[in-house]
């Protein structure tokens, strides 16, 4: 992308100002060649997302952004509802509430190496991955409804997982003010089977060993060492949220214009929070957020009981658990005053920074974990929210590596068999009940987590604390 | 216009896996409606990936009706053998991302973008 559509307001923050329909400015925070790779699609639909009603500051894109529907995938909008300010369904995403948890083992390499290739296939077998795959808990209507508004505290209550996972999850592991009755039968019947599924595509378990630290005071907060052993969840609500999103999708595009929104392009389909759809929307997807956050919970209990057959010393408390597709509402300082705001991050992680009363009191001094999936063969990052980020992004930062190649290119590039082997003589074990799905998901068809991290440190979205590298990839 | 459709269901299809291996041994009925005919696209993509979902089948013949606003639609194929399918991705539904449904020259053009 071409440099000279920006002002260069320092070497990681870009900014489009406030021209034509847009009420406020675009703002990417990226290394000048992220930028120049990213796609301009980035930019059209950030400065779309500036135009919708009620936005508050700034439309931004994090140093991962890449071309999504209606708002980039790595965007951050807020809105404010008293400003007859929207809320969109392709704001927040089909994937709603996907996210990563991390888990923090008192393993070394030395342990998993042992039962390296057993325990890879015992997680495959245990947890459902790709199409077709079905978990072994069937939900009523009664305990769907239960689900949906208690997240991962009804899988507590339920006997999957521990009182104590619940205080390192967002939103202590339920959202509030969810609303089962706004959740259609068809995404209910969607979701029937799919409790405790990983899902397909980018979503994956890695049993990861920390191999850099780079701020050894907030990892000691977060009780990591160099060359301990992690595992990583990546997946979201299942069916469930990817039917609400299309739902809702086209009852904001079709109600738009009775609610008085003129949308230039119907990808931006929104409605005004306090309008019915809005208000419909945001119990259902608020839903969908407790439906994520229970499978992570079923997940991690169903990784647990592998361990306890397959390590029986191991313990495995949860470090912290983010979502990266929400919209949450939050009080944030505009103008040297609070405002209570819809935050819309889409591709994007929460990142409160130190002293935020919703992060965990064993962690408040440090700031908020956030957890950053790389690709099979790269790595991924632990980073902590910063102070600053508040002012930058309304305490955001990015969430991936980001897409770098088509599905298509990498499927025309790679053989899934190769890319297994490849990753094997490095040490990488990888199950997928899909080879095609490996060769789209190679390494080297998304961008350098690297460079993208760097970026979001750089630009004080979020502090690097450490790098962890994958020893077993179970891919979905 | 149809046919365009069912293209564009045959594409859904082949983002998953190769369509040329899904057999096409079941057949089932479906029907949408949408106040237009770009809406209309979306509406029918949404509904095979919720009869791929629900079902856990895979289709690779497409027969669509069209009636105004409305659409009436066959699907062929069978159940997921993840062996023999190989299925990469899971779609999770139609976006209206350069969505656009035209007639150009002789023939209609049905396009949008689906997330995976």
């Amino acid at each position: 992308m071409e440099l000279d559509l920006f002002e260069k307001r320092s070497d990681y923050e870009w900014e489009i100002p406030r021209q034509g329909a847009m009420r406020v400015p675009a703002v990417i925070y990226a290394s000048e060649s992220l930028l120049r790779d990213m796609d301009r699609k980035v930019v059209e639909q950030a400065v779309n997302v500036a135009a919708l009603p009620g936005i508050v500051k700034a439309s931004y894109a994090m140093p991962d952004a890449h071309w999504g529907y209606g708002f980039p995938i790595g965007g951050v909008a807020a809105f404010d509802a008293e400003d007859g300010g929207v809320v969109s369904a392709g704001g927040v995403g089909f994937d709603i509430s996907c996210g990563v948890r991390c888990l923090h083992t008192d393993l070394r390499r030395e342990d998993i190496l042992k039962v390296q290739q057993p325990l890879a296939h015992e997680l495959a077998r245990a947890i459902p991955a790709g199409i077709g795959s079905t978990g072994e808990i069937r939900l009523g209507e009664k305990e769907m409804d239960a689900m949906l508004a208690g997240g991962a505290a009804w899988a507590v209550q339920r006997g999957w997982g521990e009182e104590a996972d619940l205080e390192r999850i967002e939103e202590h592991g339920q959202m509030k003010h969810a609303a089962p009755g706004n959740v259609s039968a068809r995404a209910k019947k969607r979701q029937r089977d799919e409790m405790g599924t990983l899902g397909s595509g980018n979503h994956y378990l890695e049993i990861q060993e920390v191999t850099e630290v780079f701020d050894a005071g907030i990892a000691a907060a977060y009780g990591l060492v160099q060359g301990d052993i992690v595992l990583m969840i990546h997946c979201g609500s299942r069916g469930l949220g990817h039917q609400i999103g299309t739902e809702y999708l086209k009852r904001m595009a079709m109600s738009a214009a009775q609610n008085g929104i003129h949308l230039p392009d119907r990808e931006l389909a929104c409605a005004p929070i306090q309008s019915q759809v809005g208000q419909e929307y945001l119990g259902a997807m608020r839903a969908a957020i407790n439906c994520a956050l229970a499978n992570r919970q079923i997940l991690t209990h169903l990784v647990r009981e592998v361990f306890r057959r397959m390590l029986p010393q191991a313990r495995l408390p949860l470090l912290y658990d983010v979502s990266h597709n929400t919209c949450k509402v939050e009080e944030h300082r505009v103008d040297g005053g609070t405002r209570k705001l819809y935050v819309h991050r889409k591709g994007a992680t929460r990142a409160f920074g130190p002293g935020h009363a919703d992060v965990p009191a064993a962690f408040r001094d440090a700031g908020q974990p956030v957890l950053i999936g790389g690709s099979m063969g790269t790595g991924s990052y632990v980073l902590a929210g910063t102070r600053e980020s508040e002012a930058l992004a309304f305490s955001s930062a990015c969430h991936g590596a980001g897409r770098a190649m088509s599905r298509r290119q990498a499927l025309e590039t790679w053989q899934g068999r190769q890319v297994v082997d490849d990753l094997a003589a490095r040490g990488i074990l990888v199950t997928s009940p899909s080879m095609r799905g490996v060769a789209e998901e190679a390494p080297g068809a998304y961008k350098d987590v690297s460079a993208v991290v760097d970026a979001a440190d750089a630009a004080g979205l979020a502090r690097k604390v450490a790098r962890v590298e994958p020893l077993v990839c179970i891919k979905g | 216009m149809a046919e365009a459709f069912e293209q564009a269901a045959l594409a859904l299809t082949a983002v998953i896996t190769d369509p040329g291996a899904v057999r096409p041994l079941e057949r089932i009925d479906l029907g949408c409606e949408a106040p237009d005919d770009e809406l209309l696209l979306a509406e029918w993509l949404n509904a095979l990936v919720y009869e791929m979902a629900t079902r856990r089948m895979l289709f690779s013949r497409f027969a669509v009706r069209l009636e105004g606003t409305r659409l009436a639609g066959e699907a062929w194929g069978e159940t997921v053998d993840v062996a023999r399918h190989h299925p990469a991705v899971e779609v999770k539904g139609a976006t209206y991302t350069t969505l656009r449904v035209a007639q150009e020259g002789a023939g209609w053009l049905a396009q949008t973008v689906v997330d995976v």
